[in-house]
């Protein structure tokens, strides 16, 4: 057991795998000499070989297709997307062909292989390198769609994903790669996808989240403790597949329930778990359920982004007015 | 592709997709077939260029006007019949046999064709991947990834363009101002080669020198295969609208069928008898397809869940079981 960063515990994951298995390939724009743009893979080719570790060309389709057409061949490709902005240039490989060939070939070719990419904002990154477009892709019906929050979910995810006989979009928090540090097991482990996690125990309201948005749903729960408001925190760690019957509990204990999510509101996921919740648990609700998320613009230039993403505050007052509600 | 029997069997599969094409033409007309995209004029192009790969260890990733290599690859007739009766059980490829699901979106499958290429290398199986597009997936950017990528890993794989001269309504002429299509390759780094696509024997030399290029573990080759789509784009097209008629006599004139046939008969004018009784065979054969087909279970609603996951979620687990209480 060590402390890690998360970008640390997602490496841990890449070098069981690629030690584990001959069929792990990882690849992707600068995953080799540099070890990626945010050392996700540093000293993977160093230790496994430029034929398992490889530098691809600059074309996120072909990363995504030749992935495709690697795991039909019988090897396990995890391809790096540098960050998921850049995934729409290779948007119809990902929702149109690898998430639906095993659907289109009846289960012939399945196509296991994992997708990462950083994503998310609050790093001041340059323009379109921040949107959270996780949406997009947990409506692709056939793709499974990851969000750790931990460097030991990320690891344990991370492995999860690997071994999963689906396509996996794993999506890792830019803000949380260094950010996040936690204990992590130094033996291999896997975390179970559809499994939420509670990441505090509370009684009054509960914050839904998944990914950045968890720290940003714990450091609200501070602020509402401070105030004797006992707020639940739900980390999703995945939303494809979703644990419906986790969260229609959680929220049926609390009768108060915030989402929290950075992409923007219209359409985003947390749209999915109010409708959800709507269903499944609405006759237990005090309050209608509050949604925080960034507005319906474009993720902007790094000088104004602390104004577009959800705010600690934000989530604060999203929790009272559901307490306010008679 | 040196003996009459091969010759004759080559024929034989360009005389059943041409055959075929008149089939489905006319079941699609009184409602028994969905769209699909008929062969006509292309035979040779197609068959001479399956006919290089070893089905027992190379692989096909289609597009889906290729409907005679699927075959000579193992893929059953009445699986392409089902699934352009809209089942998708016909979707199902048996095991064994080496292709990719028919690809409706265009280019999409050559970027998907490199990564098969090179893990079937990285694995030391010796195989060859031949991936078929048209002359409009050329102008797709999945094309020029596609090439890039493969000269770079040096991927055994075949890229078989059939620039039939039509992306449906849009000529040749108006997809690039190259000259050839088949010039782009060296760009990448590999060997582009045009073919006369009408003629069955150099389009399979082409294709045999370009695979054994690729077992050698030289890496890609471009053949730009130059023949005509004599027919519609699909059924749903009316190439009226765009075509001249004069050019449709020019490209009958010179189809790939009688070709052959006019080859095979001066070779040996007892060849006659044996062509002249594959219409009957092939007849015969697309009837016990078509029965074939419409036996088995037919569609039902669980279809629609079935192999989205190797294992349904929850969620969609509850979806299925609803729809089959009736309760969705």
């Amino acid at each position: 057991m060590a402390e890690m960063t998360m970008v640390q515990a997602i490496r841990a994951a890449l070098d069981e795998a690629l030690a584990d298995d001959p069929r792990v390939m990882v690849f992707g724009e600068d995953v080799g000499a540099l070890g990626g743009v945010f050392r996700a893979t540093d000293g993977l080719l160093a230790k496994y070989g430029e034929s398992r570790v490889v530098d691809m060309p600059l074309a996120e389709a072909s990363i995504v297709g030749a992935a495709l057409g690697l795991a039909v061949s019988g090897m396990r490709p995890v391809a790096e997307i540098q960050f998921l902005g850049f995934a729409h240039q290779a948007f119809h490989q990902v929702g149109q062909q690898v998430a639906r060939m095993r659907f289109r070939s009846q289960g012939r070719c399945a196509v296991p292989l994992v997708l990462r990419a950083a994503f998310g904002g609050g790093v001041r990154t340059p323009e379109l390198h921040s949107d959270a477009f996780e949406a997009f892709y947990a409506h692709s019906p056939g793709l499974k769609v990851v969000m750790p929050a931990t460097a030991y979910d990320a690891k344990g995810l991370l492995a999860a994903a690997i071994d999963d006989p689906d396509p996996v979009l794993f999506c890792e928090p830019l803000r949380g790669y260094r950010l996040v540090k936690d204990d992590v097991p130094d033996e291999p482990y896997r975390v179970p996808f559809g499994a939420l996690r509670v990441a505090r125990d509370g009684s009054d309201v509960t914050l839904v989240a998944w990914s950045a948005a968890v720290q940003l749903a714990e450091r609200a729960a501070d602020a509402l403790a401070a105030d004797g408001i006992s707020a639940e925190v739900i980390d999703l760690r995945t939303l494809v597949p979703l644990d419906v019957d986790g969260l229609s509990r959680a929220v049926a204990r609390t009768g108060r329930c915030v989402v929290v999510h950075e992409a923007p509101l219209t359409g985003g996921f947390g749209a999915e778990i109010v409708a959800t919740l709507v269903e499944s648990v609405f006759y237990d609700l005090h309050a209608p359920i509050q949604r925080v998320a960034s507005p319906d613009a474009p993720y902007p230039l790094a000088g104004v982004e602390e104004f577009y993403l959800p705010s600690v505050d934000d989530v604060v007052r999203a929790a009272r007015r559901t307490l306010a509600a008679a | 592709m040196v003996s009459d029997e091969d010759v004759l069997a080559a024929l034989r599969l360009m005389k059943l997709s041409r055959a075929f094409d008149s089939k489905g033409a006319s079941l699609q007309r009184q409602g028994k077939f969905g769209t699909f995209s008929q062969v006509g004029g292309q035979e040779a192009s197609v068959v001479g260029s399956a006919w290089a790969l070893d089905p027992a260890r190379d692989w096909i990733v289609p597009q889906y006007r290729e409907l005679p290599a699927l075959l000579r690859h193992g893929y059953p007739l009445a699986h392409f019949i089902r699934y352009f009766q809209g089942n998708p059980a016909g979707g199902a490829i048996p095991d064994g046999v080496r292709m990719m699901p028919i690809q409706i979106s265009i280019a999409a499958q050559l970027p998907q064709a490199v990564g098969l290429a090179w893990g079937l290398r990285l694995q030391r199986q010796d195989a060859v991947v031949l991936v078929y597009f048209g002359d409009g997936a050329s102008s797709e950017g999945d094309f020029h990834e596609a090439c890039n990528l493969a000269g770079l890993v040096r991927a055994p794989v075949v890229f078989f363009l059939q620039n039939n001269g039509w992306a449906i309504s849009t000529p040749r002429r108006k997809q690039s101002a190259g000259a050839t299509l088949a010039e782009r390759a060296s760009a990448y780094g590999f060997p582009g080669e045009q073919v006369n696509g009408n003629d069955l024997f150099a389009v399979y030399a082409a294709t045999a020198k370009a695979v054994a290029r690729a077992r050698a573990g030289e890496g890609p080759t471009l053949i730009e295969s130059l023949t005509h789509r004599v027919g519609p784009h699909n059924t749903a097209d009316d190439p009226t609208r765009y075509v001249d008629p004069a050019d449709v006599e020019r490209w009958r004139a010179a189809d790939p069928i009688a070709r052959v046939e006019r080859y095979l008969c001066e070779r040996d004018p007892a060849h006659r008898a044996r062509i002249d009784a594959f219409e009957p065979e092939i007849a015969d054969e697309i009837e016990r397809a078509l029965v074939d087909a419409s036996s088995g279970a037919g569609v039902h609603a669980g279809q629609v869940y079935e192999h989205v996951y190797a294992d349904p979620p929850a969620r969609l687990r509850r979806q299925r079981d609803a729809h089959a209480r009736g309760d969705r």
